[in-house]
């Protein structure tokens, strides 16, 4: 299958370097001269753009963080008068004040040009009918995806989130191919669906799942596969890129991050060193060519590792594996790193309970405790209160072995636990520290 | 008669441990009109078994998976017992004495006399048994 841009996408690594290293120094210049906040930060850092004489220096550069864009709120970040901004953004700040994004008709333009690159490389097109089930309005999924799909000619089905059994209606009616989701969302539907007597994979036309917005697993992938029968992509993006930005190819191994657009490095979230292909650690993202809000050496916070060996598909642009979890979304139980993503990944391999969870953490005396609630399946219900407790006791016994912490686990009614149409909110911490 | 004609179908509902879930259970066979003859809850941690003997099983069954309940059903035998003194001793006695174990059981008391219910590791052997000892057994046909 041809490339969208195959000037870029089947550009020589050597190229690609001299590339990234020119812009990289031209973000140097931009941010030195209109970025307040990360010119003091480079003067406290001793390091001028003249400082950045290849690709590697771009290590000399101090990183931004999260913290920033609240600390400057709204707009304190951006490096163009308002009058050349086209739009914002806003993220909902489940963690603190919301933060405001802002784009120039360029960042439009590259946002929609990366998104037309890993939509064609899934093999989408023309002919295509995407169904956007992000949501539209402040959060940049469910517009980002509308243009990314528009722009290589497919049709949109514009649905947003929200509405399940409408719909699932008008992808039967309307024939869509694709839909573009959470993973959480896509099962949702899947189980709606199945209530409306209708199968995904028999009775409409979908065969492509564009999921992200929230951490999942491979284990979660097969299961979405087999139980819907489409192929599901992993997509990644946050607002500060712009918003969803890369997905992996049809070899569905990493996340192909183009090198003219994004530097990418993984670095231990501790101590800040740089960490070597393949090691696990937080993403630190450059965007090479943003304007009103450029991002260098961001610490986005997910936690994932580059894979550095060439795709089969031949683009040289290196792939992230997909994201296992947010620096700040660990939690700690008695001294130990829990993901709330290991727990999934554990969850996925149990036939027993189903895909859902809660996790509530509290603290008794000195001690933390971890509760975790799953739901068992019809199928593994049994009228023998023996046979329950060995699911039970199977669950804990493999969550403990995967975490490295003991946990107790609640067995609940099939669909009692929440679902979730945005990002998915799963944990429940009571502790008062 | 055919042994399995006294299998009965028992309904098994899987209930969260909290507040309400009986009486949601209990709701929802109103609703169908379903008359509950006998009744026990089984209790874990956090969850428990509701098993119940009903005159509409189906009806039952169907209403409550609809509701989201997880329910099985699960073949059971119901014996008539003498209302008085050693009237369990002398079904138990039989049954341990053919060799055959009871997971659980339980028990009512009606109009026309005592009823045990009872999950057995090898229903036919135990009907067998049972009949052989001219003891009544109460045909499935009695469950709509």
């Amino acid at each position: 299958m041809s490339p969208w841009n195959p000037r870029f996408e089947e550009m020589p690594a050597a190229e690609l370097d001299r590339l990234q290293y020119r812009l990289a120094k031209t973000l140097a210049y931009r941010l030195y001269a209109f970025s307040p906040l990360y010119h003091a930060r480079m003067r406290e850092a001793n390091v001028h753009p003249d400082d950045i004489r290849s690709l590697e220096d771009v290590r000399k550069l101090p990183f931004m963080y999260k913290r920033d864009l609240r600390d400057t709120y709204p707009t304190g970040l951006f490096t163009v008068p308002r009058e050349e901004l086209v739009r914002y953004h806003v993220s909902s700040g489940t963690t603190g004040k919301p933060t405001v994004v802002g784009y120039t008709e360029k960042d439009i333009e590259l946002w929609t040009e990366s998104l037309a690159r890993a939509f064609t490389s899934i093999g989408l097109g023309r002919g295509d009918v995407i169904q956007v089930s992000y949501g539209y309005g402040l959060f940049t999924g469910g517009l980002g995806a509308h243009y990314g799909a528009e722009r290589i000619g497919a049709t949109v089905l514009p649905t947003s989130v929200g509405n399940t059994e409408r719909q699932v209606e008008l992808m039967q009616d309307l024939g869509a191919t694709a839909i573009a989701c959470t993973p959480s969302y896509l099962l949702h539907i899947g189980e709606v669906a199945e209530k409306m007597g209708i199968n995904l994979g028999r009775d409409t036309a979908l065969r492509t799942g564009i999921l992200g917005a929230e951490p999942w697993s491979e284990q979660m992938r097969r299961h979405i596969q087999e139980r819907l029968g489409i192929k599901a992509y992993d997509i990644y993006g946050t607002s500060e890129l712009s918003g969803p930005m890369f997905t992996e190819c049809a070899e569905q191994r990493g996340i192909h991050v183009w090198r003219d657009l994004a530097y990418i490095e993984v670095i231990d979230p501790e101590s800040g060193e740089p960490l070597g292909p393949g090691e696990r650690g937080e993403l630190v993202i450059t965007m090479l060519q943003k304007e009103a809000l450029p991002m260098c050496r961001y610490r986005i916070g997910d936690i994932t590792s580059i894979i550095d060996e060439d795709c089969p598909c031949g683009r040289a642009h290196p792939r992230i594996e997909r994201i296992t979890g947010r620096v700040d979304d660990m939690l700690i139980i008695r001294g130990i790193n829990v993901f709330p993503s290991q727990i999934e990944h554990a969850l996925l391999e149990i036939p027993e309970v189903g895909e859902h969870f809660q996790i509530v953490v509290d603290r008794k005396g000195a001690l933390d405790e971890m509760l975790v609630r799953v739901e068992v399946r019809k199928e593994a219900f049994s009228d023998k209160i023996a046979d329950l407790m060995q699911i039970q006791r199977g669950v804990a016994h493999k969550l403990r072995n995967s975490l490295n912490v003991a946990v107790d686990v609640e067995l609940v009614e099939p669909g009692s636990l929440p679902r979730f149409e945005g990002k998915a909110k799963r944990v429940i911490d009571r502790r008062v520290l | 008669m055919a042994a399995n004609e006294f299998i009965i179908r028992q309904i098994s509902v899987f209930s969260e441990n909290r507040p309400g879930r009986l009486a949601a259970i209990a709701h929802a066979l109103e609703e169908e009109r379903v008359n509950i003859f006998a009744f026990s809850i089984a209790e874990a941690s956090g969850f428990g078994v509701v098993r119940a003997l009903v005159d509409h099983p189906v009806r039952a069954h169907d209403r409550l998976t609809k509701d989201g309940f997880n329910v099985a059903f699960t073949d059971v035998i119901a014996v008539r017992m003498r209302d008085e003194p050693g009237g369990l001793y002398e079904v138990a006695r039989l049954l341990g004495e053919a060799g055959i174990n009871i997971e659980y059981s339980y028990a009512y008391s009606g109009p026309e006399g005592a009823v045990l219910i009872l999950r057995v590791d090898r229903p036919e052997a135990a009907i067998a048994a049972i009949t052989a000892a001219g003891k009544d057994l109460i045909p499935s046909s009695a469950f709509a």
